[in-house]
């Protein structure tokens, strides 16, 4: 295989990493961005898809994805418009409160879980059409391989940030949400009910977690920890991209995605770990706000 | 002299356990009250500073392994390499466990590099007047990074196990009930001097001044002082008690291990002072020990209680008493007092802790 084609393998990896970084690091961007709630639970929701992609396997064993990636997306929404109406709603305003707070949620749902579903995990099955890999045998790329699952995902969440674009700019929903972001006090003296914004919000970013999930649940097992491993990541999407920006969290997903499936090829796993974070923080002292801050002309703000 | 006599009494409590608690029991409170240590720390820079470090397992993990290192490579003949290096085919010492043979360079080691590490981070978090969040996730992603490079690093650091398996400190035996007795009182030594500590710190002007940065940054800004440089101060005294913590938990447990270090640790570290109440040093030492003993007592019984158990009581005490039990203390005791002296006219105000981030 040339070097060349291993780099586009590599290139490839990394873009459906960012992928899933993505589609993870979306719901805590934007309830970030809104209601300074700091998630911690929001990995848990990511959890919850998988095994709700798994206990869709297990009821209708052919109609997989078609079914799992729905009820993952609406079931990982429901519990987070659970855990904001009792929890976090009772938190705003102190945001490294919300932080401990869902720590203690994300305890309780991976125990849950680890009792439901047991400590090794659960493994689905893949459709066929999934299963499968586009390789390219001849000409200068041979060797090369997509499979095809990991373009699903690189699909799911193109389309996941589509829709997200066109919600933001193109409903009113979209407007609320972008008044309430910019200026809450007066997005809700002109009438906007900023309550059930913010519930909205949580839901769809937490909905949008449990799709992950679920697209995760066709690579790997699904282990009540698994939320926990790439919520950290998820974080350092958030603070790279700048919180509360649907456009600042693409590029970081993108970049850290990318970034850390090529400082892989150069390195071991663990290493790049710690080389991404140092670039991070060190790109942080250039930007302390991250790559697209909101603009603001308040002088205090989280 | 009373404000120093009250709390200094619980010490001298705990500095005679050795003659009304068992081997067993005393060695807990020895490790809980190390623990003590890094949770007055984390008051200083979350209740009094309000910055949040999610990374307090890091300075830990410094500490304790500076001291394991060193305890390692004495309990080996000469010229013999540690256990795991040896299943890892490492053929020579790496050049940075040297400095370890010696054991005065491994106790300042345990003092400077935690106080170097916590230096430098706070360096680069502070300076640029990065918000609390960022710095909570920031020091987070950092326990990640620290516990991944220590497992991935087998050879090297004992990986997943960790340090372990060594018996003698400075020629004295660990078993020994003797020396037992004499690492407790060190540990108590050690903790009422930190206590003291971080007490003057907080009465001094740079103590005054990281809680003011807390309540409005922007206002002791306009007031002509830069925060950095106090914030800084803080950090880098509780990355010390983290790592001295660390050195003392070591002693106590026999081992140190990537499991004490990573994310979930250090955030467990919060959990102890948010249970004991977030702005208080004798909070953070009650927080420490009572969490710590109901973790021993409960996960032994039921282990997959445990983490239900921990998850709600976190979730209790930050809705209902952000303030923590000293909190409670606190209010209880503002409300005997006023009960006994209805003619007061001077009423007790409980110092109102406002969070945020």
């Amino acid at each position: 295989m040339s070097s060349f084609a291993l780099a586009l393998g590599q290139l490839f990896d990394g873009l459906s990493l960012a992928s899933i970084l993505l589609l993870a690091a979306l719901g805590l961007s934007l309830s970030f961005g809104l209601m300074r709630v700091i998630n911690m639970a929001h990995g848990e929701f990511l959890m919850a898809g998988g095994f709700l992609m798994y206990v869709a396997h297990q009821w209708v064993p052919g109609a997989g994805v078609a079914l799992g990636l729905p009820l993952a997306f609406a079931g990982s929404a429901l519990l987070g418009a659970l855990l904001e109406r009792v929890l976090i709603r009772r938190l705003y305003g102190r945001p490294l409160d919300t932080l401990l707070a869902t720590w203690g949620v994300s305890l309780v749902l991976q125990q849950l879980a680890r009792d439901q579903f047991g400590s090794t995990g659960v493994e689905v099955t893949a459709p066929p059409w999934l299963a499968d890999s586009f390789a390219i045998e001849s000409g200068p790329l041979a060797g090369l391989a997509f499979a095809h699952v990991r373009i699903f995902i690189i699909g799911l969440a193109g389309i996941v940030l589509c829709g997200m674009v066109l919600l933001f700019n193109r409903t009113r929903a979209g407007l609320y949400i972008r008044a309430v972001n910019q200026h809450r006090g007066m997005a809700s003296a002109l009438g906007v009910d900023t309550r059930r914004v913010d519930l909205l919000v949580f839901a769809l970013g937490s909905g949008i977690a449990g799709l992950a999930g679920g697209a995760l649940a066709l690579i790997a097992p699904v282990t009540s920890t698994v939320g926990q491993s790439y919520v950290v990541d998820a974080f350092l999407v958030v603070i790279l991209g700048g919180m509360g920006t649907l456009r600042g969290t693409a590029i970081a997903a993108l970049l850290i995605g990318v970034a850390s499936a090529v400082a892989e090829t150069f390195t071991s796993i663990s290493f790049a770990k710690v080389i991404l974070l140092l670039f991070v923080v060190a790109f942080l002292q250039f930007r302390p706000r991250g790559l697209v801050a909101t603009r603001s002309r308040a002088l205090e703000d989280a | 002299m009373k404000r120093w006599l009250v709390p200094g009494l619980p010490f001298v409590a705990l500095a005679l356990a050795p003659l009304y608690l068992g081997s067993y029991h005393l060695t807990l409170a020895g490790r809980f009250l190390s623990l003590g240590i890094l949770a007055m720390g984390i008051v200083m820079v979350w209740g009094q500073g309000g910055v949040l470090p999610l990374g307090q397992g890091v300075f830990f993990g410094l500490g304790g392994y500076a001291l394991a290192m060193h305890m390692k490579l004495v309990s080996l003949p000469a010229g013999e390499l540690p256990d795991f290096m040896q299943w890892n085919g490492v053929e020579a010492l790496p050049l940075w466990w040297k400095p370890f043979t010696s054991a005065g360079l491994a106790l300042a080691a345990v003092i400077l590099v935690p106080a170097v590490a916590a230096l430098v981070l706070a360096w680069l978090v502070f300076r640029r007047r990065m918000t609390s969040v960022y710095i909570a996730l920031i020091t987070q992603a950092l326990a990640l990074a620290f516990s991944t490079l220590l497992i991935s690093q087998q050879g090297t650091t004992g990986g997943f196990n960790g340090l372990t398996n060594f018996d003698t400190l400075f020629g004295a035996s660990l078993g020994d009930d003797r020396t037992r007795v004499w690492l407790h009182l060190a540990t108590v030594a050690l903790a009422a001097l930190a206590y003291g500590f971080a007490r003057l710190l907080g009465a001094t002007q740079a103590g005054r001044l990281v809680t003011a940065v807390r309540d409005g940054e922007n206002r002791v800004r306009f007031l002509g002082y830069s925060p950095a440089p106090y914030k800084i101060l803080v950090f880098v005294v509780a990355g010390v008690f983290a790592g001295l913590a660390g050195a003392l938990h070591t002693l106590h447990l026999g081992l140190i291990s990537p499991a004490m270090v990573g994310v979930v640790p250090s955030i467990e570290m919060v959990v102890w002072v948010a249970v004991g109440g977030r702005a208080s040093l004798y909070g953070a030492l009650v927080g420490a020990l009572l969490v710590n003993l109901a973790k021993d007592s409960i996960s032994s019984a039921w282990p997959d209680a445990w983490l239900y158990i921990m998850g709600l009581v976190f979730i209790l005490v930050v809705v209902a008493t952000p303030r923590g039990l000293a909190g409670v203390v606190e209010t209880v005791a503002a409300r005997l007092g006023r009960a006994r002296k209805p003619a007061s006219g001077a009423e007790p105000v409980a110092a109102e802790v406002t969070s945020h981030g």
